[in-house]
């Protein structure tokens, strides 16, 4: 990045952020999640308008924006969460690896498999922390004491919680820290590889230190997952993610390398936004 | 300055604060009304012996008796109401004090009680060689002992008779206790099993096989039967020459000298004679027999066991029914069945459910469970037993399920309140991870409402428990001959008819022959039907607390 660009910087300094330099852009990404003019209504109301979008496998995708802007909505129709919601239709297309998941012949549960997610809210089961992790494992059958012990742990080390909890396993869950329980949760979540892992702001409801935790942990894991994040928070996005996206009233107004669009927005509103003239 | 001391809401505060004291003064005062009529019941009373002035109109025919008895109770009553039956009394006082005095024995006086005015009774003392027997049959005896004899021949006399009764009465229950079993257990096992062996013969006539072979199999076993019947026969014979052999003679409050054969004595006792540890010590044996032992004398006497037994396996027993039935309702009324007009007309009929008269489920029972369902049954699985019906009948099956639909609104709504409070976030995180709707119900909603089940349950025993009507139209009797649960195989009678506190309260209270008798076992009785009510619920409240414990959800 040229000393330019950084002193173009619009209310966050990317150089103080300590992030490695890429020399990637969007164009040479393999692309894993693809939305084809989505659209998506609450009855009446219209809350996604023609979302085009290409998300890259195994990196970070951020989205941004402000309350109420359908981050989460488009983030949830890539698992097919708002089958949920009593009055929600949608329109459009969404493809994971060329397969429409809106299709007929799809197995919701098995896409759901694939496609892990992590909520707002640490939601970990009233029950053990071992149980938690192997919830998913024993939805497959997976019946096999020593399988699930080996899988519990390496899921555990993933989510950078084994050391923390190895020598109360059985203790409930509902007992740790809300950092913590967002591990758990996310352990939780790996524990049954996803392809994809979809994290609804994950950190918005830690403290700093859990929060910088977490933020560590999605660095490690972008590796091996593709991950697309909601955030409010900006620095964070600029943290963690390599692409960022700008959703406003329910319109992708901007995708694109995540340096990009905090130094070098392509829109008004785009800039407006992270320099805090709305939102 | 009053509006002022309004506005601080501290008039609200005390308001509330009466209330809640009115309920708890109500509520302990009824409890301690009950526990104190019907356990001092128990307590060995003295018993008085006094001479009896009575005292015709014209006071000239005046003749006096003697009186041995338990003062029972008082009352005031007006001398104009004493003069309008004809009793002049000479006092200067409104009122005298007419006292009710347990008198006992019924077979030669007639009547267990008498009214007397306390101004004729004089010369009162507590003599210590006063006995009082309970019996078998026609209550208590009140006198003093004479003569033990033996076939006949008088064997103990003056002093030596009252060590000689006690010793010949611990004989004698301890073959009551052996003749009981042997008739019970054994011969009732006997007969349980010829029972069969008619109904199978029967059923082979009906079937069109009976065969000489099958005919000659069944035969046979009975003869083993029989067999088995006559050395028991044999054996109580025996026993019952033994236990009929001794007798006493006891002298009465009107000097007549009666017999009384010691098989129909259950207990005897000095009451004056005895010190405070023998009194607790007898408190606690009737206590005891009370709570442990069949009744005696249309139900005026003796224990409770078989009600209560009855009334806590009915209970169960309808929880056990109420339960599943209650929460596959409310799982599918909140989480399957598409909101809309339809439920919410399910939800209001569910809740008027509660509100409907319990006698009317009584009468559905009846038509529908017994009449039509038993009677079904009985055509096809029991025909053989016909026209004696076995299932057509009132029992404790039926009398559970009348109950069990009786309170399942109340499992339905408790239930649906769990499941719509469980936290959104956790459905969502066990579907996001792959979950169907049903195995997330089945391993994380369900769970984590079962202390909500649970409370419905409790609700449920609470209101069944104390529910009598419709029972007296389904399955409760005054005196059932035996348990729904006992040692003949298949152990669980769910035909049979059984005896529940709620209705004994009834029947002794209102239907006794002896009332004055009864009363104070309407107030034991009701003392123990709460003492279950409260047993059953708190073991519910402990199980549900620990569910609770494990299942704390998140807060949200």
């Amino acid at each position: 990045m040229s000393t330019e660009s950084s002193k173009k910087s619009h209310g966050i300094n990317m150089d103080a952020l300590g992030r490695e330099k890429r020399s990637n852009t969007l164009a040479d990404e393999t692309i894993c999640i693809t939305t084809d003019n989505l659209n998506l209504y609450y009855g009446e109301k219209r809350a996604l308008h023609d979302i085009n979008l290409a998300i890259p496998e195994k990196k970070v995708s951020a989205f941004i924006g402000p309350s109420g802007c359908g981050k989460s909505t488009l983030l949830r129709c890539f698992n097919r969460m708002n089958d949920l919601v009593d009055d929600c239709s949608i329109q459009g297309d969404v493809l994971i690896d060329g397969n429409n998941i809106y299709d007929k012949n799809v197995d919701v549960s098995e896409l759901r498999r694939r496609v892990g997610m992590v909520f707002q809210k640490p939601n970990p089961f009233p029950k053990s922390i071992y149980e938690n992790v192997a919830y998913g494992l024993r939805l497959q059958g997976i019946k096999s004491r020593r399988t699930i012990d080996e899988i519990v742990e390496k899921s555990l080390r993933g989510a950078a919680l084994w050391d923390e909890v190895k020598d109360r396993l059985h203790d409930s869950a509902l007992g740790l820290s809300g950092g913590q329980q967002q591990r758990v949760v996310i352990a939780r979540a790996i524990a049954i590889e996803p392809e994809v892992l979809l994290l609804d702001e994950p950190a918005s409801a830690l403290d700093p230190i859990s929060t910088l935790k977490i933020e560590e942990l999605i660095n490690d894991l972008k590796d091996r997952y593709t991950i697309v994040i909601v955030t409010h928070n900006m620095q964070q996005a600029a943290r963690v993610s390599d692409y960022t996206a700008f959703m406003y009233m329910g319109e992708m107004i901007e995708f694109g390398d995540t340096d990009k669009i905090f130094t070098n927005p392509g829109k008004k509103q785009t800039e407006d936004y992270i320099t805090g003239r709305y939102g | 300055m009053i509006k002022k001391w309004f506005k601080t809401g501290d008039p609200w505060i005390w308001l509330n604060a009466a209330a809640v004291s009115a309920s708890l003064i109500i509520v302990i005062g009824l409890l301690l009304l009950i526990a104190v009529q019907g356990l001092s019941h128990f307590w060995p009373k003295a018993v008085m012996q006094a001479q009896y002035m009575q005292a015709n109109a014209t006071e000239s025919k005046a003749a006096s008796i003697r009186l041995i008895g338990e003062i029972h109770n008082d009352e005031e009553v007006s001398i104009e109401q004493l003069k309008a039956i004809g009793i002049n009394i000479k006092t200067d006082k409104e009122t005298v004090t007419r006292l009710l005095i347990k008198t006992g024995n019924r077979d030669v006086s007639g009547a267990d009680f008498k009214w007397m005015l306390q101004p004729y009774l004089t010369e009162k003392n507590y003599p210590e060689d006063i006995i009082v027997l309970e019996r078998r049959e026609w209550g208590n005896f009140y006198g003093y002992l004479k003569t033990i004899s033996n076939n006949g021949k008088i064997i103990a006399s003056g002093a030596n008779a009252w060590p000689e009764l006690e010793k010949r009465l611990l004989r004698t229950e301890a073959l009551y206790q052996e003749i009981r079993d042997i008739e019970k257990g054994d011969i009732g096992s006997i007969n349980y099993k010829m029972e069969k062996l008619r109904l199978a013969k029967r059923r082979l006539e009906l079937d069109k096989e009976d065969t000489a072979e099958n005919l000659a199999k069944l035969t046979t076993r009975r003869k083993q039967l029989d067999k088995e019947y006559a050395v028991l026969a044999k054996n109580l014979e025996d026993l019952y020459s033994q236990f009929n052999q001794g007798s006493i003679s006891a002298e009465t409050m009107s000097g007549k000298v009666i017999e009384i054969p010691l098989a129909k004595i259950v207990r005897a006792y000095q009451p004056n004679a005895l010190n405070l540890f023998e009194k607790i010590v007898l408190y606690f044996q009737k206590v005891g027999e009370f709570i442990f032992d069949d009744p005696r004398e249309a139900n005026t006497e003796g224990g409770i066991f078989p009600a209560i037994f009855g009334t806590v396996m009915m209970v169960l027993l309808m929880s056990v029914l109420v339960t599943p039935f209650g929460v596959i309702a409310a799982v599918y009324l909140r989480e399957y069945a598409k909101q809309g007009a339809v439920t919410r007309i399910i939800r209001i009929a569910v809740n008027n459910l509660a509100g409907v008269p319990s006698i009317v489920y009584g009468v559905f029972g009846l038509g529908f469970f017994i009449y039509f369902l038993g009677g079904n049954i009985d055509q096809l699985f029991y025909a053989e037993a016909l026209p004696s019906p076995t299932f057509g009948t009132p029992g404790i099956l039926w009398s559970s399920l009348t109950l069990a639909i009786l309170t399942v609104p109340v499992v339905i709504v408790a239930t649906e309140e769990g499941l719509s409070r469980i936290p959104r976030a956790i459905r969502e995180g066990s579907l996001a991870l792959g979950a169907t709707k049903a195995e997330t119900l089945w391993r994380t909603v369900l769970p984590m409402a079962t202390p909500s089940m649970m409370t419905g349950m409790i609700l449920a025993i609470a209101r069944a428990a104390g529910e009598v009507a419709p029972l007296m139209l389904v399955g409760v009797v005054k005196l059932a001959p035996s348990l729904p649960l006992d040692m003949n195989a298949p152990f669980f009678h769910l035909e049979r008819k059984f005896m529940h506190l709620g209705f004994h309260i009834y029947d002794v209270g209102f239907q006794s022959p002896n009332v004055e008798a009864a009363r104070p076992l309407v107030y034991a009785t009701a003392f123990l039907l709460i003492g279950v009510i409260v047993l059953l619920n708190l073991s519910a409240i402990y199980i549900r607390n620990r569910l609770r414990e494990q299942y704390r959800a998140v807060e949200s």
